[in-house]
């Protein structure tokens, strides 16, 4: 089972982001299994998403406590709340960020990770780029594909395509795709 | 077909697709996304010969379910918690007056304090007012047992509550099966109550029974509970027939052969019990977990069949008695009259407090061992409970309690004047 | 020869078996093919003004529907002495839920009438002021925001009269009932604000608002015959006099419906989508003494030493009813 966790803020798409993660996931014919940690309607408070994804039936029902992968589509979240709480050191960590990983302070932090499983991405630019609205989850779907290898790109695209109408959903399409090759040459430049 | 959508959204479309005549609505967390699902429905045309009508309170939506389902419409409403207790009396009088209503419940707790989080008070609060209750583990047993719901309603004039848990279910998205209308149709035949109010054939519904024939009336309706006994595990079979699946029953066992712990659940805890259970396993432990569905009728004998070889068994529930204990515990007990074997009583998850493996596996293993007490409150925070015990000792005016804990915790809110 | 001016009334408002009119011009209580929906066996007091009140208007609402009428009822005098188990007075499809619900319920029918194909079945909810305006206020409220196809008919006898004359936010200033007792310095009811449920069903804007009293059966057949040719929400309200709980005499029943009428202290009139549209004049004005003295409900108002000021207020609103809704006659 791969389990992950999403932190961001209310208004930022986080919930429809693991939806739309457990969506393609499903499409790829695999059980998953996504949902918000509840709270009222309140926009940009903290609020945090999970998605489990495996081949057979999923049955627990707690929050994702040791994720697989986080994604992080707010970093003023940063330094306020334990974002990376049970995070195993094989996991991947992608960061919504123009800055990287020195730049945000976490450099220290990150080095009891692998490497090529690390990645700061500017989400919420390419959002605005391609969907003219600051909401970065379909383009960190895009990048969560790249550096997990977890999901494909294509049914991260139809993913969007069942969650939006079809104009929206082309521009996210655009914004993923993006995000996806840029994820993915950076991890070639790790590699490098 | 296969889908991957909201638990609320799937029970939306069961409803859909069991055909329901007058569907009233009123908004409370974490029901909500359920009956708006099937207002879009209505609107748009896809759910056809259906009313939708937007009520101005709980007691009203079950009152225009009762109006609708007295005058021979299939009808459905949703509530929790509050909105529950609200419509009280009218849970009542549809149970007494033997209409076939089915209302979901999207569990969640009950206040003061306000909290919008699951945990099953609402429905236990209601255990004794003649509804059948059924509780889901999984998304698709909810979309499932309503399906199940109208049918076992319809034939013994009854009305069904279906319970899921809020936010765990409700809003969670998952992978079901949902059927295709001609199934549900093969499964679930048109509505056709046994009185109805009809000019042709005038009745008069509702009188005042005095105590000449009330305890008669009363015993029937035990009766007809005792009743749902049998016709529970017969629809389940017949949908498992006909669908191709487990859902509902009166009680569903994991792995209780040999058994020496079983584990006692409703709902969708389940789940994570058999996780544990699975785990535990693997490392040599004996121990299984039963999982509750249907609680009214409460299942004595399958429970009695299903337990009674155990050394202990720890019931797990989402609700208590204040000042008693367990309320499930109760029914188990009931149900091992006579049986000698160690019997733990665990609240957990009261208010939403999330019911971890990790805890879980702690409280089976000390339960192996016997060294539980006989109730358990699941990952109490001692130091809160005893910084306030020790403030009341020293103080006349105690106050509410919570507002008290926030003090001591210092929360900005709760430093008013 | 002196000439002297002869006014000549008709007598067939107040002749409830006028056999000076055509057939087809009698009410619905004189003819012989009147439904009578609430049948005799019920248990209700000796000169009730609420089964004369229900009898008239379902009688009514039958024919004009051609009997085809599905009737909700709320918890009260009505539904307990109509339905003692295992009997019923009720010859049409009746339920009863609970107190507050009975608006809910009836929309809950529509709906089924409306789902079922069954158009020309309507529904009837009713319920006494306690079950109307107190407890069913909400879900009566709801009704009417929606619109729902229901006639709400309210029997006002201006207290909780079948748990033993508790008072209601219906019950006048100055009434002894059993939880306004007619002792110390205030005795009976307060004068309050008032609660003019009429009035707040028509700021819901509803299609038909109507008062009606038993005192003139015609008019009240008049009205709801017209509400049953109107589809939505319709409220009419009856007054009732209740001889138990009045302290009046069971044959007075009608005189003191009349005499409420002609006070000015229960005025008839009609409403649509929430202007008043048409009045019943009062011919001979009386004060509001003729109407109190009948009912020892308002005994200690009387007396030896009068309570001048206090039926003077009863006058005064009195008065202003009569000015609010044009009710001076000739």
């Amino acid at each position: 089972m791969f389990q992950i966790r999403i932190h961001g803020r209310g208004g930022q798409g986080v919930v429809s982001g693991a939806e739309m993660l457990s969506v393609a996931a499903f499409l790829e014919g695999r059980f998953a299994q996504a949902f918000p940690s509840f709270g009222s309607e309140r926009m940009g408070a903290p609020v945090m998403a999970f998605c489990r994804i495996d081949d057979r039936e999923i049955r627990l029902r707690e929050p994702v406590i040791t994720p697989d992968a986080l994604i992080i589509q707010d970093p003023t979240l940063l330094h306020q709340v334990d974002l990376f709480h049970g995070l195993s050191p094989d996991g991947y960590i992608l960061i919504n960020s123009t800055r990287g990983f020195e730049a945000l302070g976490l450099s220290e932090f990150t080095r009891r990770f692998r490497a090529p499983r690390l990645c700061t991405l500017p989400a919420t630019e390419i959002a605005m780029k391609h969907v003219g609205r600051p909401v970065p989850n379909a383009a960190l779907l895009g990048g969560f594909a790249a550096i997990s290898g977890e999901i494909r790109l294509a049914s991260v695209v139809a993913a969007i395509r069942e969650k939006f109408p079809a104009a929206i959903a082309e521009k996210n399409v655009a914004a993923a795709t993006e995000s996806h090759a840029l994820v993915a040459a950076a991890r070639e430049g790790i590699h490098a | 077909m296969l889908k991957q959508i909201e638990g609320s959204r799937a029970v939306a479309e069961a409803i859909a697709l069991s055909r329901p005549q007058v569907i009233c609505a009123y908004p409370i967390t974490p029901q909500t996304h359920i009956v708006e699902g099937l207002g879009e429905m209505v609107k748009a045309g896809e759910l056809t010969d259906c009313e939708f009508i937007n009520v101005e309170s709980e007691f009203a939506a079950l009152s225009v379910a009762i109006g609708a389902s007295a005058a021979g419409a299939r009808a459905y409403t949703a509530t929790s918690s509050q909105g529950l207790l609200f419509m009280a009396e009218a849970v009542y009088n549809a149970a007494g007056l033997g209409l076939p209503i089915v209302m979901t419940i999207g569990n969640r707790a009950i206040g003061a304090p306000i909290n919008i989080w699951n945990d099953h008070s609402d429905s236990m609060s209601m255990r004794d007012a003649g509804w059948i209750q059924l509780f889901a583990e999984t998304n698709q047993e909810a979309l499932d047992l309503h399906i199940q719901a109208f049918r076992l309603a319809e034939e013994l004039s009854c009305p069904v509550m279906v319970c899921m848990d809020g936010f765990i279910l409700t809003h969670a998205y998952d992978r079901v099966d949902m059927p295709a209308q001609e199934q549900v149709d093969a499964f679930l035949p048109p509505f056709e109550p046994r009185q109805v109010l009809d000019t042709a054939r005038p009745v008069s519904i509702g009188a005042m029974v005095g105590p000449e024939a009330f305890m008669e009336v009363r015993y029937l309706a035990h009766h007809k509970q005792l009743r749902a006994l049998q016709l529970i595990p017969q629809l389940s079979a017949e949908f498992k027939q006909q669908f191709g699946r487990d859902s509902g029953g009166l009680i569903r066992t994991y792995r209780t052969e040999g058994a020496e712990t079983i584990v006692v659940a409703l709902g969708s805890v389940n789940g994570t019990v058999q996780e544990v259970v699975d785990e535990m396993r693997d490392a040599g432990t004996a121990i299984g977990s039963v999982g509750i569905c249907s609680f009214r009728p409460f299942p004595l004998v399958a429970l009695r069949d299903a337990l009674q070889q155990a050394k202990r068994v720890v019931v797990l529930e989402k609700c208590f008695a204040v000042g008693l204990g367990g309320i499930v515990s109760d029914g188990v007990r009931n149900a091992l009259s006579g049986i000698q074997l160690k019997g733990y009583t665990v609240v957990a998850g009261l208010g939403g407090r999330s019911i971890t493996q990790a805890s879980l596996r702690q409280l089976f293993e000390d339960a192996g061992a016997d060294e539980l007490e006989q109730m358990t409150f699941l990952d109490l925070n001692a130091d809160m409970v005893s910084g306030e015990l020790e403030r009341e000792t020293h103080g006349r005016r105690t106050g509410p309690t919570a507002e008290a804990i926030l003090r001591r915790l210092g929360t900005v809110g709760s430093q008013v004047g | 020869m002196e000439l002297q001016t002869v006014k000549f009334y008709q007598t067939g408002t107040f002749t409830v078996g006028n056999r000076l009119l055509a057939e087809n011009e009698r009410s619905v209580q004189a003819n012989m093919e009147r439904t009578n929906s609430l049948n005799s066996g019920h248990r209700a007091c000796q000169g009730c003004g609420e089964a004369l009140g229900a009898r008239y208007a379902i009688d009514a609402a039958m024919r004009a529907t051609n009997s085809r009428i599905i009737a909700v009822n709320a918890t009260g005098c009505l539904e307990v002495f109509s339905t003692p188990y295992p009997e019923t007075s009720w010859q049409i499809p009746w339920i009863h839920s609970l107190f507050g619900n009975a608006a809910a319920v009836a929309s809950g029918v529509a709906a089924a009438m409306r789902v079922t194909g069954k158009n020309d079945v309507r529904v009837i909810a009713q319920g006494g002021d306690g079950g109307t305006t107190d407890i069913g206020f909400g879900c009566l409220s709801g009704m009417f925001e929606r619109n729902d196809d229901v006639l709400y008919i309210c029997y006002d006898n201006e207290a909780y009269m079948n748990t033993g004359v508790q008072r209601s936010s219906a019950t006048p200033p100055a009434a002894r009932t059993a939880t306004t007792p007619a002792v110390g310095p205030d005795p009976g009811n307060v004068a309050g604000t008032g609660k003019n449920v009429p009035l707040i069903a028509m700021a819901h804007n509803i299609p038909y608002v109507a008062t009606a009293s038993v005192a003139n059966l015609r008019d009240l057949e008049f009205k709801v015959t017209k509400a049953m040719g109107i589809r939505g929400a319709r409220y009419i309200h009856i007054h009732v006099p209740c001889p138990l709980g009045w302290g009046s005499a069971p044959a007075d029943t009608i005189r003191i419906a009349r005499l409420a009428v002609e006070s000015g202290l229960f005025p008839l009139f009609e409403a649509e989508y929430g202007e008043v549209t048409g009045r019943t004049k009062i011919r001979q004005r009386v004060p509001v003494d003729e109407y109190l003295k009948l009912q020892k409900r308002f005994a200690h108002l009387f007396g030896k030493q009068p309570d001048t000021a206090r039926i003077a207020q009863i006058q005064a609103t009195a008065d202003r009813s009569i000015a609010r809704f044009g009710l001076n006659g000739d």
